[in-house]
């Protein structure tokens, strides 16, 4: 894919954003804006990785590594520079890992205008500093991804939502092994498991659960990290919000933002996040006004 | 800056004289790490605690003294080995697990942990820490983090950052950072990302949160052998094709086989040009089913015996001979260079057809022994150095392997790291913009330029123009 045209719309100065499908919060007002090439270029199965546009509908991709019995950790929708931008893990972490490692590779355009490398095409690789860890979740601020290697997965062979009422999701958590995501509500639990049937089902009896349609709904005011050990008491801390948490990892989803008391930490990076964004772009260019975190 | 004497007196009024050394036996045995590339110490530093460490580098800094991070020194690319007089600070005194939540899975360690101990620390709560270099028995734990290791089960679940949620840091100004949470993400950028792997280049870490990973409730383990080690390396690619991910997936070449048989004596097909070792784990009927997919995957591509092990005395000998390997090796050649590079799978047989032919050339002996299933190669070049001429030529051949690598469209290193031994040839894979980026990355995090300086990243002056591995760069 040549990236010498997505690199000239960038230029060299003045402030420019960057927008996927607009389906995670679109452009910066007034503010000049270029999309990313979108399209697949290739796909090997056998290397269980593929290499696309950024501007490529996450969608599209995964209808194309579904024929091949595969898929990504990309959450649905958007496209997939927009889900890597913004870096949220969907509710398929505790299984699937962070979003974060599934870029193997980037190719953007920095701040200068430069067309960069960072990190490299295959699926094992310590060569030189991890530019590709600090893209993922930067929205944009760092640079504009181009072009991405991500690493795929095999689709699992079968795949079953479960639940069971629980006002403690420990004892259920504690029962399965390794589940692809586990969610509590506060008076339910729902387990998705994967792999053969028959060990799907067995867990699934083993851990006193029963078929479910699907996820619940998610509550959208808030998206909220919190220790997993805090998990618990969520019924209390929440003040009464409805909650959806991801057990085992201390995502929260509310109803409504203001319900968890946010905690600073006291070691806070935030002088090395100013530190990495003035390295990266001096001049605040990229997605001005933007702010990460 | 050399270390001076007042360097000295303020680190022995500040840590206390048993924790600062400068006697020429450490000095020695800290100048150098695994890699064998020599440097040299000025002063080692043996901290116990958070506040030492920020002792420590304050007064490097203050002194203008380039200071280097040591774990337990078994890094193979010269990543702890002090340069110009750097003041080594140890962290193997900090050797604490602080806390271990078995419940959501995850510990919090002092950096100096060794791998293997958390492991068997956790193993009563069906508990293992994922990254298994073979070198775990003796690896920290914070060089784990640093140069972000892999192992023979890093195929399936992963290599280090994707079990660090969180790590403490002392920044070179003084600063402690905590980077990552137990939830594993942040509200901002992932600088726990950016710092695992950093090499000792962006501070210290004092303070490490895990993952744990649930043992598999069952495994199986399979021993294939082959006449070639194309037909091999093609079962490698079929199996991931077929959309299934091992726990682990091991190759050996005939050279190598035959020194562990000998080693051993573990009934290893010493005839056979290629050996592969294949783990499955998890429950019990994927196993199954997994099992036998891969069995005849393996035929397919004309394994001439399957060997899968009856019980766990059976597995623990098929995972010696992997394992013992280098310990074998040293019984053929008194000296050996290990490199790493990774290759796309579908290129292992072309690149290990490419190994053999420079080794061949050169009139070195070279065994292969690695992690296939990531494309991950160890060639192993095995020879005497005191014969005239041979280390040229070892480093020439060396130099060849990784060209060949990486013009396969592979990378550098899959999990040894840069340091010095590779920092000349990272102009092959990224360009001085490519490289700029990752300096802007470093110079976030250490504002003072004296974390571990010279490692990595080449100096501007040599940018372009790669040339030769770093002289003595050999084990
Ligand atoms: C026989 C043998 C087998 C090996 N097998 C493997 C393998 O299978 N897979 C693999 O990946 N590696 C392997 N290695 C390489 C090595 O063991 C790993 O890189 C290991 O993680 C290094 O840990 P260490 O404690 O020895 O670190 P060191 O060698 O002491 O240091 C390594 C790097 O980490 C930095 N560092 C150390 N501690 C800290 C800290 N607390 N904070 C910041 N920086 C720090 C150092 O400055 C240095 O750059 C092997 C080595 C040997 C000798």
């Amino acid at each position: 894919m040549d990236l010498t045209t997505f690199a000239a719309e960038v230029g060299r100065d003045s402030p420019v954003c960057v927008i996927g499908l607009s389906t995670r919060g679109g452009g910066v007002p007034e503010v000049r804006w270029v999309k990313a090439p979108s399209g697949i270029e290739w796909i090997q199965a056998d290397e269980m990785t593929a290499c696309c546009g950024a501007g490529t509908a996450v969608d599209e991709l995964s209808d194309a590594l579904r024929a091949v019995g595969q898929r990504t950790v990309l959450p649905d929708g958007g496209t997939v520079g927009g889900a890597l931008a913004t870096g949220h893990s969907g509710i398929r972490r505790l299984g699937d890992g962070p979003l974060r490692d599934v870029l193997l590779q980037a190719i953007y355009v920095a701040a200068t205008g430069e067309v960069v490398k960072a990190g490299g095409p295959t699926v094992k690789n310590v060569s030189g500093f991890d530019v590709c860890r600090l893209l993922v979740g930067s929205l944009g601020t760092l640079g504009f991804l181009g072009e991405v290697i991500v690493r795929t997965r095999p689709l699992a062979q079968h795949s079953e939502w479960f639940a069971a009422e629980a006002n403690d999701p420990g004892p259920v958590f504690a029962a399965l092994y390794r589940p692809v995501s586990v969610l509590w509500d506060g008076s339910t639990v729902w387990a998705l498991l994967e792999g053969h049937p028959d060990d799907v089902a067995e867990q699934a009896s083993a851990a006193g659960l029963f078929g479910a349609t699907g996820p619940p709904p998610m509550p959208g005011g808030a998206r909220r990290l919190i220790a997993p050990s805090a998990i618990a008491s969520l019924p209390e801390s929440s003040r009464g919000a409805a909650f959806v948490a991801e057990v085992g990892i201390g995502v929260v989803h509310l109803a409504e933002s203001a319900a968890l008391p946010t905690s600073r930490s006291p070691m806070s990076s935030a002088h090395v996040q100013n530190r990495i964004k003035a390295q990266f772009d001096p001049t605040g260019r990229l997605n001005p006004g933007v702010v990460v975190g | 800056m050399a270390v001076t004497g007042r360097l000295l007196d303020e680190l022995r009024q500040t840590l206390g004289p048993d924790l600062v050394h400068t006697g020429t036996i450490e000095l020695g045995l800290y100048g150098r790490d695994a890699s064998n590339i020599t440097g040299s110490a000025g002063v080692v530093c043996f901290p116990t605690s958070r506040e030492q460490v920020r002792v420590a580098i304050g007064a490097a800094v203050r002194h203008g003294v380039p200071f280097v991070a040591r774990g337990a020194g078994t890094g193979l690319a010269g990543g702890a080995t002090p340069v110009d007089d750097a003041m080594v600070i140890v962290l193997t005194k900090m050797n604490r697990v602080l806390s271990i939540d078995t419940v959501n899975r995850f510990a919090w360690v002092e950096p100096g942990v060794l791998n293997l101990d958390l492991t068997r620390l956790v193993t009563p709560h069906g508990l293992h820490f994922a990254p298994d270099p073979s070198s775990q028995q003796s690896c920290t734990i914070g060089g784990n983090v640093a140069n972000n290791s892999g192992g023979p089960h890093c195929l399936a679940d992963g290599v280090t950052s994707a079990h660090v949620l969180a790590v403490e840091v002392v920044l070179p100004d003084g600063d402690i950072v905590m980077l990552g949470s137990e939830s594993g993400e942040v509200d901002g950028y992932d600088l726990r990302g950016a710092f695992v792997g950093s090499e000792g280049m962006c501070g210290i870490a004092t303070r490490i949160c895990v993952r744990l990973t649930q043992n598999p409730p069952a495994v199986r383990t399979m021993l294939f052998d082959y006449d070639t080690v194309d037909a091999g390396a093609q079962t490698v690619s079929a199996i991931i094709a077929a959309g299934m991910v091992p726990a682990a997936l091991e190759m050996m070449d005939q050279l190598c086989v035959k020194a562990v048989e000998a080693y051993i004596h573990a009934g290893l097909p010493v005839d056979a040009a290629a050996v592969l070792l294949v783990e499955v784990a998890g429950l019990p009927h994927g196993l199954e089913h997994d099992v036998q997919r891969i069995v005849a995957i393996a035929k397919d591509h004309g394994c001439r015996t399957v060997r899968i092990a009856q019980d766990e005395a059976e597995r623990a000998l098929l995972w010696k001979g992997r394992k013992t390997a280098f310990g074998a090796i040293a019984r053929i050649k008194p000296n050996y260079y290990l490199h790493d590079t990774v290759v796309p799978r579908r290129h292992l047989p072309d690149v290990l057809r490419q190994v053999y032919e420079i080794a061949d050339r050169y009139g070195i002996l070279v065994m292969n022994v690695f992690h296939a299933g990531d494309g991950n190669l160890h060639p192993l070049l095995v020879f005497d150095k005191r014969e005239p001429g041979m280390m040229e030529k070892v480093h020439a051949a060396g130099d060849e392997i990784v060209r060949v690598s990486v013009a396969a469209g592979g990378v550098l290193s899959g999990e040894h790291g840069i340091g010095l031994e590779k920092r000349d040839l990272m102009p092959l894979m990224f360009a001085p913009a490519d490289l700029a980026a990752q300096a802007a990355l470093r110079a976030a995090f250490d504002t003072t330029g004296l974390a571990n300086p010279t490692k990595v990243l080449p100096s501007p002056a040599s940018c372009g123009d790669s040339h030769q591995i770093v002289e003595g760069a050999w084990i």
